[in-house]
């Protein structure tokens, strides 16, 4: 596959202040004072790490696995590297800050969200990505978004890190079924 | 469907399309059956403890030895996974009958069941399923005569590397009957694939295969000796019918020779655990002081027990459902 540097670890933490700023204006805006965030691994949860120390967040942020919640485990078996999913508060009737990488077929928040509720009952969910991009398959939608690049459909993006982050995009290849994360990158 | 033509249990992809034998298997797979493993501790602390990764399968188990442990564990860890399950009770139905294993499982299959988990008195019976079971159908060995009990052996791996990180460097001391164990078996292929330093069997001469040694391990019959310096101590559970067949003299003279005590977990190392695969004789294999005491981790290998048999069962059931759509 050929993959092209998209952005650099500056450019891509000058996203997340971005995200920070919009975030804090509608948690204002809603009068959510002390909210839950949770990052989807594994990319999620290194922007979820930046954004929670950005927002002096104290609840400690949870990160969510959704390898047992995917809608293709019938296509693709198991994930091989899958870790557990860690959601150290309850979330019952607290207000949720669901935070990941690329958002795209929509597939993985659909997963993530059964799986939130598989652990309580939130009061609210709001979903932060960094990248929000074309090829949604479910109504899904971000509430925060910090870029929106256009590109093709055998396009993909996809954040590499987590030290140094960046933005890396590349061509559509041979999809191989023991690298899941080739299947659905959000 | 494409089988490895080594392995039965594994497709040519080297994916597990049954889950019979340590033997044959690869550091990668047991480390990737760990990895797997820590990912599903997580759910039975949850709300809802259960994933929908298997829904819409069927598992059934059938059991033609009794167990309550391993049956329970093997059911709890498929409904877990949002699997239905079946519960046979084999001994007291269709082959009391004359109905003969095929023809149970051809009916079984018919009800389109896609995994057996099997217990059978005789060596050998998960591995005739697996060969005579339709594609995508799983198998899973919950002990299979003197054989194997991959299961228990993978639980007991996964304690371990919970309590020691990693199994290079540790000295482990299986203790007890031997030579009838299929979970010593299983444990000593684990341990030795997994790269442990040494894996000491420690028993009298009537409780050991003539062959011991081929299993790759250290012979001792001196108990004292033997558990010096480990950090692992395995006992295996005395089967009381063994005394009649003159291989003990008696359950007090055993526990004399071989009983773990206090006293004798002093000689290990001091971080040492204790393990058993249940269920426990109090007073034969160990004093009801170590079962209870700190460094016993038995009931932690109970709770272990569900979460790797979630992973193998996804394992399994994943791969089945990719080959035989290949």
């Amino acid at each position: 596959m050929q993959v092209i540097q998209f952005m650099e670890a500056d450019a891509v933490e000058s996203l997340v202040d971005v995200m920070a700023g919009k975030l804090w204006s509608l948690l204002n805006a809603q009068d959510i004072k002390t909210p839950l965030m949770v990052g989807i691994r594994t990319g999620g949860v290194w922007v979820a790490e930046m954004l929670h120390a950005e927002l002096g967040l104290t609840d400690p942020l949870g990160a969510l696995d959704i390898s047992f919640y995917r809608d293709d485990f019938t296509r693709i078996g198991m994930n091989p590297e899958v870790r557990p999913s860690d959601l150290p508060i309850p979330v019952d009737d607290r207000h949720i800050i669901l935070v990941d990488d690329v958002l795209h077929t929509g597939r993985t928040i659909r997963a993530a969200l059964n799986e939130i509720f598989d652990y309580g009952r939130p009061a609210s969910v709001i979903l932060a990505t960094l990248v929000d991009r074309s090829g949604r398959e479910l109504p899904i939608h971000p509430d925060v978004v910090g870029l929106r690049p256009s590109l093709d459909r055998d396009q993909h993006i996809t954040l590499t890190g987590p030290d140094p982050l960046g933005l890396v995009i590349g061509k559509e290849s041979n999809r191989s079924s023991r690298n899941p994360e080739s299947e659905i990158e959000a | 469907m494409k089988r490895s033509p080594h392995n039965l249990q594994l497709d040519e992809a080297g994916r597990l399309l049954h889950f019979l034998t340590i033997d044959g298997l690869s550091r990668e797979m047991l480390t990737e059956i760990l990895d797997t493993t820590e990912g599903f501790t997580g759910v039975s602390e949850r709300t809802v403890k259960k994933v929908p990764l298997c829904r819409g399968k069927v598992v059934a188990n059938l059991f033609f030895e009794t167990s309550t442990r391993t049956r329970t564990t093997f059911e709890l860890a498929a409904k877990r996974l949002s699997a239905d399950v079946l519960n046979l009770n084999i001994s007291a139905s269709a082959t009391s009958k004359g109905e003969t294993l095929l023809d149970t499982l051809r009916n079984l299959e018919a009800m389109h069941v896609d995994m057996f988990v099997v217990r059978h008195a005789s060596s050998g019976t998960a591995h005739f399923i697996a060969r005579h079971a339709d594609p995508g159908v799983g198998v899973m060995n919950a002990g299979d005569g003197r054989h194997a009990h991959p299961t228990q052996a993978m639980l007991d791996m996964f304690t371990i590397r919970r309590h020691k990180g990693e199994f290079s460097g540790l000295r482990v001391a299986i203790v007890g009957d031997i030579l009838h164990s299929r979970v010593a078996r299983s444990q000593i292929l684990a341990l030795n694939t997994l790269g442990v330093s040494e894996v000491r069997v420690i028993a009298p001469r009537t409780l050991l295969p003539s062959d011991a040694r081929s299993l790759g391990v250290h012979v001792y019959h001196d108990m004292e000796k033997g558990i010096r310096d480990v950090d692992v101590i395995i006992m295996l559970r005395l089967q009381r019918e063994r005394m009649q067949g003159a291989l003990l003299p008696s359950e007090h003279e055993y526990f004399r020779l071989y009983g773990l005590t206090e006293k004798r977990v002093a000689a290990a190392d001091s971080e040492v655990i204790v393990m058993h695969p249940g269920p426990i004789n109090r007073g034969v294999e160990m004093d009801t002081k170590v079962a209870d005491g700190s460094k016993s981790v038995i009931l932690q290998q109970v709770s272990y027990g569900i979460a790797v048999r979630m992973a193998v069962i996804s394992m399994v059931i994943g791969s089945q459902n990719l080959t035989t759509q290949g």
